[in-house]
């Protein structure tokens, strides 16, 4: 008789960054059940817009994560400015942009290294950190910080990037994309990767789209869904197609972040060649009256900015829907039927974000 | 480049069979939130083909009972535990209830606290 046991899988976990909770229940090593809990920091955040300025909010929106941060308070600034009817000069828009595939970049990285680290790989954890650094490096250069950018702002972008630093990032990252295809070759070739990832977790594509998975975690099913598509900042003027794979296992998860990796460095490379020159800012009045909600594509997925503002200087609401919180019950319907020890490689591909989820 | 969006508000009553028609139709549920106005906002939103829609039932208390539509949308029960905790918004038949335990927050209800509650809990005086 096969017996079942309750194992619990966090919050503290030497895989988890951050604190989720999974009730496994097991048969033997192979687990029929999962119900997740979270709920252990949250912060509260969305309820602090009702105490803060809506121009200053942006500063707590990037401070929601601290992955992708520039691309929170990109969407709460679009949210806002729908509302005002507010028009980005767009030169700003093309920044915010490259900002944000930047945030992409080195999110996907920061993944791929985790990744690799959950399954033994620790040199290959150790060389994505490095190609990592390089890309911060670019951030750093053109914000002045790594992790919160404090770039985006209501009507355009706190600062430029002078055309001398934007042909150097053109130039640097075509050699970039060389060295990054040794590292991802081996993500995508080396048997011992594919032996741990491939048919594990698998979320069939009529299940995606049912569970209501978003980013890579949807495209990885099939499905070819891309909030870039929107046209939102720039991408309404760049060639952008969703990166799509078929198999929605981890393998395919994965596959699908390194195609977009290269993706990226593509959108900007198009966005530096096509960027206008004019003001990068406009000077905003009045206050907002009215509701919106923007969507944008974050690394992890679509993330969701609701603002409702009355006509004073601070939001009535603001309501954060994170792609990790969307991702969660597609998490809890691929781990039955996977091993015990592929849980924490199976938690790890939706990428969670749990600072996000639980803003 | 703003999207398209739509807003259809809905009475209690209609919500399954509303939900129910998005979700025959093929429309992901992208989300559910709530808003404390004066009175309590909630909002389904439905995305097809980057096509987003809006759902909004309203309701005058938390004393009014809610219908669950994770039998409709399995995930929704995350949006729904979420709301009953911050809100202390009833909803019956969820498919998966938490119990008010999904957030741990040190305050009760914490987007809609009773005033007197408010009061109690910060020391002063109703």
């Amino acid at each position: 008789m096969i017996k079942r046991t309750i194992i619990p899988f966090g919050p503290q976990h030497p895989v988890l960054p951050e604190p989720i909770h999974l009730d496994l229940v097991l048969e033997d090593e192979i687990v029929v059940e999962a119900v997740p809990s979270i709920g252990f920091i949250h912060r509260g955040l969305e309820k602090l817009v009702e105490k803060k300025d809506f121009i200053d909010f942006v500063y707590v929106a990037e401070r929601i994560c601290g992955i992708c941060s520039f691309i929170h308070g990109l969407t709460y600034c679009m949210a806002v400015e729908e509302i005002m009817k507010i028009k980005v000069p767009e030169r700003a828009e093309y920044l915010r942009t490259i900002w944000s595939e930047l945030s992409r970049l080195h999110s996907h990285l920061l993944w791929m290294g985790l990744m690799a680290d959950s399954f033994g790989f620790e040199s290959l954890f150790m060389h994505t950190w490095r190609m990592r650094e390089k890309i911060l490096d670019i951030i750093e250069d053109t914000t002045g910080g790594r992790v919160i950018f404090a770039s985006a702002k209501v009507g355009g972008v706190r600062r430029d990037i002078d055309n001398a630093a934007l042909k150097i990032i053109w130039t640097n990252l075509e050699s970039y994309r060389k060295e990054l295809k040794e590292i991802t070759d081996v993500f995508i070739k080396d048997s011992s990767v594919q032996h741990r990832l491939a048919g594990v977790g698998v979320l069939k594509k009529e299940d995606a789209y049912e569970l209501g998975a978003v980013g890579p975690t949807l495209r990885a099913s099939g499905w070819a869904r891309d909030t870039r598509k929107l046209g939102y900042a720039a991408y309404k003027n760049i060639d952008i197609e969703p990166v799509t794979e078929t198999a929605g296992d981890s393998y395919a998860r994965c596959v699908v972040r390194i195609k977009e990796l290269f993706q990226s460095i593509d959108i900007i490379r198009q966005a530096v060649a096509k960027i206008p020159y004019g003001p990068v800012e406009i000077r905003v009045t009045g206050v907002p009256d009215g509701e919106y909600f923007a969507r944008a594509e974050q690394p992890r997925g679509e993330v969701i900015y609701y603002a409702k503002a009355n006509g004073t200087r601070f939001l009535q609401r603001l309501r954060v829907r994170t792609p990790t919180f969307a991702n969660i019950p597609s998490l809890v319907k691929m781990l039955p039927g996977s091993s015990l020890a592929d849980v924490p490689v199976l938690v790890l591909t939706i990428d969670p974000c749990i600072s996000c989820a639980e803003r | 480049m703003a999207e398209t969006q739509k807003l259809i508000n809905i009475e209690i009553k209609d919500l399954l069979e509303k939900v129910g028609e998005f979700h025959s139709s093929g429309y992901r549920l992208a989300q559910i939130g709530c808003s404390k106005t004066d009175a309590l906002e909630i909002n389904y939103s439905f995305d097809k083909d980057y096509s987003f829609v809006n759902l909004r039932i309203v309701i005058s208390s938390i004393d009014i009972e809610i219908p669950s539509v994770s039998h409709i949308y399995w995930s929704a029960f995350l949006y729904e535990n979420e709301i009953s905790d911050l809100y202390g918004i009833k909803i019956k038949n969820m498919a998966i209830d938490y119990k008010g335990n999904f957030y741990r927050t040190t305050v009760k209800f914490p987007f809609n606290p009773p005033k007197d509650t408010q009061a109690a809990e910060r020391g002063i005086a109703p």
